[in-house]
Order: C-alpha cells, then structure tokens, then sequence
C-alpha cells in the first residue's frame, strides 16, 4: 500500500520539502512508496483524500491558521516538517520585536497582517515531528518507510556529539567556539561541525541533556555567553538562558 | 453556443487562479475580460512576510550569512554569498583566492540544481499536458532521467563546496571554513563528463518543443564585470545602457508597495525591468563558454531576446556553460594547494552592498554594521521582486494577444500560467 500523502507549507523557504526531490539516485524508488495527493510546489493536481500530511513552515498569519485547521481535519497522520514546523525556526527571531515597528520597517505605512511566529503544535495537534534546517532526506526516506510498515518511527535520543565523534571531527569546543553539539539532537550525521561551523541547533534539545554541565563548560573555558544567547536564540529551539546567568 | 466560442469582440473570461502550482510559494492571478475588452490583470503575491530585515538586526555580522540562506531554499548559497560580500566590503576583508573560485564554484552548482529543477520538474509538464513531473517518469523516461542526473549534479557541486546543498554549512566571512576535499573534486571532474550526454540529450528534447511566440519590449537588469559571465559582484547594467556601482542598488531598483501584494514591485528606465537568466544572456552573451554560444545559436537565441518565454531557453545555454566553467574551476583547484582558505579579521564599522547573481537574478543584500560588529540595518531586493513588475505588464499584453488570436479559455489559462513560470518566480524569496 503506497503511503496517501500531501505536503503544504506555511511562513517558512521551502526548503524542506525541496529535499523530498533530492537524493536523486534513490528518488524514483522513494517516490514508488508516496501516492502523491497534494503538493503544490511540484503539481498541479490537489487531492484532498490524503492519510499523511507533511506541514512545513511556522504560523504567522490568520489565513494559515484556517488552512491549518482544515488539514488536521483530514490527516491520519500530520507532520511537522523541519524546524520552522517544530518550533518556529529563525522566523521566531521576529517576536522579539514590537510588531508594529516590524511592519513599519519594511512596508512604511501599507497595512499588512502579521501576526506573532508560533510552531505548529501550539494551534493543533502534531503526530510526528522531524526536525531539521533543512530536513535530512534519509531520515525522512527511513520515517516514511516505518510510516509504510505501520512500524513506529523514532529519532535519535541523543546529542550531535555522538555522530560528530563517529566522523573523528576535531571538536570545535576545543577550539574555542561555542557549538551547540552537546545539547542537539543528533541525526543530521553532524553536518554543520563537519562542515566546521558551529552546531546552532536546528534539530532541537536531544533527549539525553545535560544543560548544566553545558554552561558549566562555556564559563570554564570563558566563552561568551551572549555568543550562547544568541546561538540558542537562533531556530527558537531551546529556552533562553535566564538573565542571572548571562 | 459555448462562451469559449463566442467571437473575441463578445468575449467574457475570467481567470483567478489562488495558489498557483508549480512555482515556489503563493501568489494569484486574476484576469478579467468584459465583451473582448481586457479590465483587469493581475499578479498577486500573497505570501506571509518573514521580516528578515528585521531579524538581522543586532545580530553578529558573521551569523549574518546562515540567517540569511534560510530566505530560500531553493538559492541558498546566492543568499549566503550575498550577505558574506556584503560584510567583507563593509570591514573591507578580501577573501583567498581558493574561497573566491570555490564560492563561485558553489554558485554554478546552485544554478544547475535549480535550473534543472525548473526546466524538468515545473516547466516540462506543461509542454507534455501533464499536472506534474510524475507521469513524465513514465512517459518520459529519459527526459526524467537526464533532468535528475542534472539536478544531482547541481546538488552534489553544492554539497562538495559548501558541505550541504540546501542552507550551506562552511561559506563563512572572510573565505571558508573548511576547504573542498581533493577526492571529492575528483569525482566531481568525472561526474560532470559523465553527465555531459543527459545535458545534450536534454537541449535536443526542448529543441523539439514549440516556444510560444509573444514579445513585449522591456529592460533586462544584470551583474556585468566585462571580463567573465557574472556571478558575484561587479556592475549593474541594463539593456537601456544604465550603468551603476555596485553600492548604488537603490538607483537600480527603485522599490514601491504595491496593494494586494506583499512582494514590492521596481522599476528604472521603464514601467517594469526583468532579472535572471534572460537578461544575464541578454548583458553578456558574448561572455559565455564556446559551447553554450552554440547551443544559444541553435536555439536563435540572441540578445536582446524580449521574449519572457525565451527564459527557459537561457537557463538551458546557462546550464552548458556551467558544466564548462565548473571543469576548469574543479581543474584549477586541484591543481593547486587549498590550504589557505580564511582571512583572520577584527570587525570594524561600516555599511556595504553585496551583489550575486542568484540563479533566477540580481540579488542585493546591504548591511550596516557597528562597531561591535553588530547588524544596525539590513535591506534584501529579491530577483523575483524586480520581475513582479513585468510579470503583471506580461500578463496584460499576452492576454491580449491571446484574444486577438481566437485562443480559448483553457488556452489562454494555460498560456498565462506558463508565462509565470517561465519567469521562474521565488515568491518566498521575494517576499521574505
């Protein structure tokens, strides 16, 4: 039975369900596990008897909280796709601005709705989440093949430091960055400190985490913790760090 | 009689499109015909504002570039490149020499990718009669094929050069922070000849094709350095002979509101201008590799070419190009040493444009930064929002010709949501 799915998208780049067309090698096999209901990036065809719904983007506007309404209506399954989905992504760097002086900045004196950045789950229920800035496709391709086996998926519960080591990466701690490593989510294979740039966090807090010992860290080695503050402020993944400690 | 029938001096049609599908993000398009006479059409774009122009603000300017690749997820890396010109000019930093070509690198396989999945994902099922890509898996097996062999591509020269294909990893200020691996490039240099043929056998396909006729004069707006086929930084031109600095931005786009809209329109000589890969072929055709002339030729591709529908067709030469430039970059870099990859820097003060190429056209990112290094004022002008303009000129005189020509309801639909396509618009991008 091909998996009856459908993807939509809100505030967000579309770059998350842009990867559902990469990995080419193995797309046409990928692809033979989806039927392929409605998908507006890529058909022209909209279906409304989907079971799967992939939701990308965070929530922004009343519109979208309508659209949103109506999905979980239909799906057997909604997905929060990527990080703007899981807990509203860089979009969030946006509320700690008044909104007014937001929309005066870039429009002047048009009128244009916006509303204050919220995840998915804050207006209904999420079934599953994948995490990801942008969504690793062979995570996606292993969650949409348990989907198809009516197994349960999972993501790694531990931290982005486990991969990083398998990789034998110099850790970028011991070179004086702050990485959010330690804290993440493992399941990208650490691409962002193997590529050495620092972990931001796109995938969110892991499940085995130790935050104590984490800030412990970055004070004995005297890093800066409004570096921190605005590493962990990034895809509004984690909470920020209470005042006292900055 | 059926209204479609009806001679055009009785015509009514109207058309609203919400969500139009194949395009990335969302806008509308409504035309209104009254007895044969054309009242109203228009181009909408009704997708939720980002603001990231207020985002960036307060933030390190070397953050900068990983905010701002998340504006789109289709040119990822033209953003990346943008913001990280953008701050080099303004603490006056000059990248090595091996960041310059691996940047430029990474740009060529962001414009392959995203050509490619234009040309074979959005556009091809409208020549075939078909809602998306996928029956053409059927249909059209090797067309597919040659398309995603493409596209791999495109993605694997990003993933080589920047770590990831999608929201780049080691494309920091100042160069790199990690230099391409020497047997990865390797690789690549036997990829890109193996996959020559799919390139080939995909000009021959779109030769095979009917480009619809229809021309409306306008000006094409693009990067030019005189000496290479633009990609990052270097003169703004137009086919009306404008020539402006790079910092000058302001004077090339000329940015207003428009209502119902929440991309901005621009504006220079004319009512509307046109970005991407058209108007690059239209400023520099005689800067492109011996072969993509040849395949522009082939094409009676020749600037300056007015038709929007033509956009497809440059892509395709641009592509040829492409597969040609990346070979003597992958050559270069692997014939020399790639330890020097970073310039060490002390942030300072100052405000700067940076101008990229980005694969649907010019993208300017202007930062002002203080002296902590801290963004104080960021402005983005998207290549989509300089087509919005000329996107909804386009769509007035093709339905008009349209009517003169007898064409029907569907036919006309069809028409103008190819049209909007073939401008390849980034509506999210434009928008952000």
């Amino acid at each position: 039975m091909k998996l009856k799915i459908a993807s939509f998208d809100f505030t967000c780049c579309e770059g998350c369900q842009l990867q559902l067309a990469n990995s080419e090698s193995t797309l046409t096999d990928f692809l033979e596990l989806l039927d392929i209901r409605n998908f507006r990036e890529i058909s022209s065809e909209r279906l409304d008897d989907y079971d799967i719904a992939l939701v990308e983007g965070s929530i922004s506007r009343e519109d979208e909280v309508e659209r949103l309404l109506k999905i979980r209506k239909q799906a057997k399954v909604l997905v929060a796709f990527g990080t703007c989905a899981c807990f509203g992504g860089v979009n969030s760097l946006k509320n700690s601005f008044p909104l007014d002086e937001t929309v005066r900045e870039v429009y002047g004196d048009m009128v244009i709705e916006t509303l204050p950045v919220r995840r998915i789950s804050d207006i209904v229920k999420v079934d599953l989440s994948i995490p990801g800035c942008p969504v690793a496709k062979e995570e996606v391709e292993r969650i949409m093949v348990s989907l198809a086996k009516d197994s349960i998926p999972t993501l790694p519960k531990y931290p982005v430091c486990v991969e990083c080591k398998q990789r034998l990466n110099t850790c970028l701690i011991e070179l004086g960055e702050i990485c959010l490593g330690p804290i993440t989510r493992a399941g990208c294979n650490a691409v962002c400190p193997t590529g050495k740039t620092a972990c931001l966090g796109c995938r969110g807090p892991a499940e085995e985490l130790n935050m104590p010992a984490f800030l412990e860290l970055v004070k004995e080695r005297g890093l800066s913790l409004s570096d921190l503050q605005e590493k962990l402020a990034f895809y509004n993944a984690f909470e920020p760090l209470a005042t006292d400690e900055t | 009689m059926p209204l479609n029938h009806l001679p055009p001096m009785k015509r009514d049609y109207s058309l609203d499109i919400r969500h139009l599908t194949r395009v990335e993000g969302h806008a509308n398009i409504q035309i209104t015909v009254r007895d044969g006479e054309l009242l109203d059409a228009r181009w909408a774009v009704v997708e939720t504002p980002r603001f990231f122009e207020v985002m960036l603000k307060g933030m390190s300017a070397e953050r900068v570039p990983f905010l701002t690749s998340r504006i789109c997820g289709i040119c990822s890396i033209s953003h990346s490149l943008a913001s990280i010109r953008a701050v080099e000019r303004a603490m006056e930093i000059v990248p090595p020499v091996v960041a310059e070509k691996t940047r430029l690198l990474a740009m060529h396989g962001e414009t392959l990718q995203s050509h490619a999945l234009h040309l074979f994902f959005l556009v091809a099922p409208d020549f075939a009669g078909t809602s998306s890509v996928l029956p053409l898996i059927q249909s059209h097996p090797e067309l597919v094929r040659a398309g995603l062999q493409l596209k791999e591509l495109g993605n694997e020269i990003s993933t080589v050069t920047t770590g990831r294909c999608t929201h780049p990893v080691s494309l920091v200020v100042g160069g790199l922070s990690k230099a391409p691996d020497k047997q990865r490039l390797l690789q690549l240099q036997a990829m890109i000849q193996e996959r020559k043929p799919a390139l080939e056998s995909a000009c021959a396909f779109l030769l095979s094709l009917t480009i619809p006729d229809f021309s409306r004069e306008t000006e094409f707006i693009s990067l030019s350095n005189g000496s290479s086929y633009p990609a990052i930084g270097g003169s703004l031109v137009s086919t009306e002979g404008v020539v402006h600095d790079e910092s000058d931005y302001l004077l090339m786009t000329n940015e207003y509101m428009q209502e119902g809209s929440t991309s901005k329109f621009t504006r220079l000589s004319r009512e509307s201008s046109v970005a991407g890969a058209l108007a690059r072929f239209n400023n520099n055709s005689h800067l492109l590799h011996q072969k993509a002339k040849e395949v522009a030729e082939s094409f009676k591709l020749k600037p300056v070419c007015h038709n929007p529908f033509m956009n497809n067709i440059a892509q395709l030469v641009e592509c040829v190009h492409i597969l040609e430039d990346a070979e003597e970059l992958i050559k270069t870099l692997l014939d020399g040493e790639l330890s020097e990859i970073k310039t060490s820097f002390a942030s300072k003060a100052g405000a700067a444009t940076g101008a990229v190429e980005a694969p649907r056209g010019i993208l300017y990112h202007h930062l002002e930064i203080d002296e902590k290094g801290k963004v104080v004022k960021a402005d983005c002008i998207i290549p989509t929002t300089q087509n919005n303009a000329n996107i909804h000129f386009d769509l007035h005189a093709l339905v008009q010709q349209a009517l003169r020509e007898g064409k029907n309801d569907g036919e006309i639909t069809k028409l103008c949501e190819m049209l909007v396509r073939s401008y390849d618009p980034c509506i999210s991008c434009s928008v952000h």
